[in-house]
């Protein structure tokens, strides 16, 4: 029989627990009325592009593009931020990566789709075992800050790179381009790439929602909890924080590869920090080690400023404001607060 | 490189190392005394800028408006730190994370509206010529007064926190807070008063490195993050530590975008060498705090015990 779970938050040391009560503890137990819900968001996320062609709205596809490639970025920070605890300050890093090496490869006259995804993981995944083999040595703000310094010297280079656009960026005519048989698949085209996105998002979250009560799973959210503890229990705790980097980053790198497809450009402002600062905070805003969270925070930033945008012209004034009062009196993020709403009981955590 | 501009570039290393230590020094003991994550440090250095201009222009002395930027920026650090960031203490860092960068977009766009995006603001005309330091050495004036002051206050701040008994208290808070806690000393009100002095410490190097960059809105977000880069090389929470880790970064910085350029254009193009020189210089602060947290995790100068 597997032992009761105890409560850990009196006697938590270091830093606090991102989540007191693990999410994989109530997954597997959706009720009816949320599995609705859900049917209904699925068939309104596919039903988009027919929707805003019959309202003759274009941008709002590009907008909605935008979301689900932030939601991707944003889900694959979670699971390093979230899941395995582990602070990374440099996920823009990834993104940019996956950005450029698309962009690059398609101003260089290489527009096959499959090369582009081949590049991105390539590289994405290479530059993560890199960069997490060296940072995951260090702990803490240590940790905190090593990944920064990692994401700013990336900053630099794509600044320098004269050939490729320097500080100015890099503009694409052309997109990914994937053939199936005599089927050609462009992602000029806004819905093609809208359900490429929405099919990346898709399959990154169900992929979570299986990881978390999965064995690894369970054995990440225990090394976040106490890796000493998890370590003098026998797992590869190391290998297991090197692997979640490494997928995070590759799944950041595709957001990036969809970015310059959905704008025909990139430039190094996508490695600047305050870009890894506003995947955090969508991270936090959402829900951190939920499977939602990534989604939700992006969703909820990106349509803030949106909404805001329409009003003033100082909608960061505004959206500060927001994110600030989330700090203050939503603790868990805005799936905490939905959760407590629906329970009261989960609210005292 | 020849002496002379060797001369001259170390000193603009040691100048703009002296006003990197203004912003770490706070920054530090936020970070080591209270392990607060303050993203906003840098948004103090852009409101003193911003401070000094818009006061040298109104009152058309630039001490006074130096002067009164710094004293008003203290101020509404304290009030920073008494509304706002002492409830962030005991929270975890990623809401420390995500309240200072609500802060940022917050006192970013505040400026904004205030100001508008950026403000003129030039070196006294007293002080728009060169000296000569050496024969055939000539510095401008401007920046002599930015390194007498930096190592004035540098000096004094040094004095303040390991002589006197305020600075026993801040060292006995970075070394073990729980402790000193226990023993008597009342921390949080002590550094509602540490915080004043940081914001303000942050922004003489707004409104001393305003006429040589330039004093707009998103000002702070770079110096920010090499302030960090400071604490973390320096040891965070160690005052003594930042001295060194804002000299070595600020000379690495100075003398790497000047050198390598040099050195590079021994063998690239002159195109190549001018890009890639400034590039590798600001990775070189990078790889550097990765050197040193590799050889020392602690920093050069751990603080806690």
């Amino acid at each position: 029989m597997a032992p009761p779970i105890e409560s850990r938050s009196s006697e938590a040391t270091g830093p606090a627990p991102v989540d007191d009560l693990p999410m994989v503890a109530r997954q597997g137990r959706i009720d009816t009325a949320s599995r609705a819900a859900l049917l209904i968001l699925a068939a309104a996320a596919l039903g988009l592009p027919f929707i805003l062609q019959a309202l003759g709205s274009s941008y709002y596809l590009s907008f909605a593009s935008r979301i689900v490639i932030y939601a991707i970025a944003a889900t694959s920070l979670n699971l390093v931020l979230g899941y395995a605890g582990l602070v990374s300050f440099g996920h823009a890093a990834f993104v940019g990566l996956g950005a450029y090496a698309t962009g690059i490869l398609i101003s260089e006259g290489v527009v096959g789709g499959g090369w582009h995804l081949l590049a991105t993981v390539a590289v994405t995944g290479l530059a993560a075992a890199v960069i997490g083999a060296i940072s995951l040595r260090t702990r803490g703000v240590y940790f905190i800050m090593i990944t920064l310094a990692f994401a700013q010297m990336l900053y630099y280079l794509a600044n320098s790179m004269k050939g490729y656009g320097g500080d100015e960026g890099l503009n694409i005519r052309a997109r990914s381009l994937f053939g199936f048989g005599a089927i050609a698949y462009d992602l000029k085209n806004p819905s093609a790439l809208y359900y490429t996105a929405l099919a990346a998002l898709g399959a990154s979250l169900l992929a979570l929602d299986r990881f978390g009560p999965s064995r690894m799973g369970r054995a990440v959210v225990a090394l976040r909890d106490d890796d000493v503890r998890a370590e003098a229990l026998g797992f590869p705790t190391f290998r297991l924080k090197l692997v979640v980097f490494v997928v995070a980053g590759v799944l950041g790198g595709i957001a990036g590869a969809l970015s310059v497809n959905l704008q025909g450009y990139v430039s190094p402002n996508v490695l600047h920090w305050t870009q890894s600062g506003t995947l955090m905070v969508m991270v936090i805003l959402g829900g951190v080690a939920t499977v939602w969270g990534g989604l939700i925070g992006a969703a909820a930033l990106l349509l803030l400023q949106e909404m805001l945008s329409a009003y003033t012209d100082h909608w960061e004034f505004w959206t500060g404001w927001v994110l600030l009062a989330v700090v203050l009196f939503a603790r868990r993020g805005l799936v905490g607060l939905a959760a407590g709403l629906r329970s009261p009981r989960a609210r005292t955590g | 490189m020849p002496s002379v501009l060797l001369i001259e570039q170390t000193l603009n290393g040691l100048q703009f190392g002296l006003m990197l230590f203004l912003l770490a020094a706070g920054l530090t003991l936020v970070f080591g005394v209270m392990d607060m994550i303050n993203l906003a440090h840098g948004s103090l250095y852009m409101i003193g800028a911003f401070l000094a201009a818009w006061l040298v222009g109104l009152t058309g002395s630039f001490v006074i408006g130096v002067l009164g930027a710094v004293g008003l920026t203290g101020l509404f650090g304290m009030a920073l730190e008494a509304a706002l960031l002492r409830t962030l203490y005991a929270r975890d860092h990623l809401s420390q994370v995500l309240a200072t960068f609500a802060l940022i977009l917050i006192l970013n766009d505040g400026v904004k509206m205030l100001f508008g995006t950026d403000l003129p603001l030039s070196a006294p005309a007293a002080l728009s010529g060169p000296v000569e330091l050496l024969p055939g050495l000539q510095y401008p004036a401007y920046r002599l007064l930015i390194l007498g002051v930096g190592s004035a206050l540098a000096i004094a701040l040094y004095l303040l926190v390991q002589k006197t008994r305020m600075g026993a208290l801040v060292r006995a808070g970075a070394s073990n807070r729980a402790m000193a806690t226990a023993m008597g000393t009342n921390i949080s009100a002590l550094f509602t008063l540490v915080f004043g002095i940081g914001a303000a410490l942050c922004a003489v190097a707004g409104a001393l490195l305003g006429p040589l960059l330039a004093v707009q809105v998103g000002m702070g977000e770079n110096i920010l993050i090499l302030a960090f880069v400071v604490i973390v090389i320096g040891g965070i929470g160690s005052i003594r530590g930042a001295l060194v880790g804002s000299v070595l970064v600020g000379c690495i910085d100075t003398l790497g975008r000047t050198g390598l350029q040099q050195l590079f254009r021994e063998f690239l193009p002159a195109q190549w060498a001018s890009a890639a020189g400034p590039a590798i210089a600001s990775i070189a602060v990078y790889v550097f705090m990765a050197v040193v947290l590799a050889v020392r995790p602690q920093g050069l100068f751990p603080a806690r015990t």
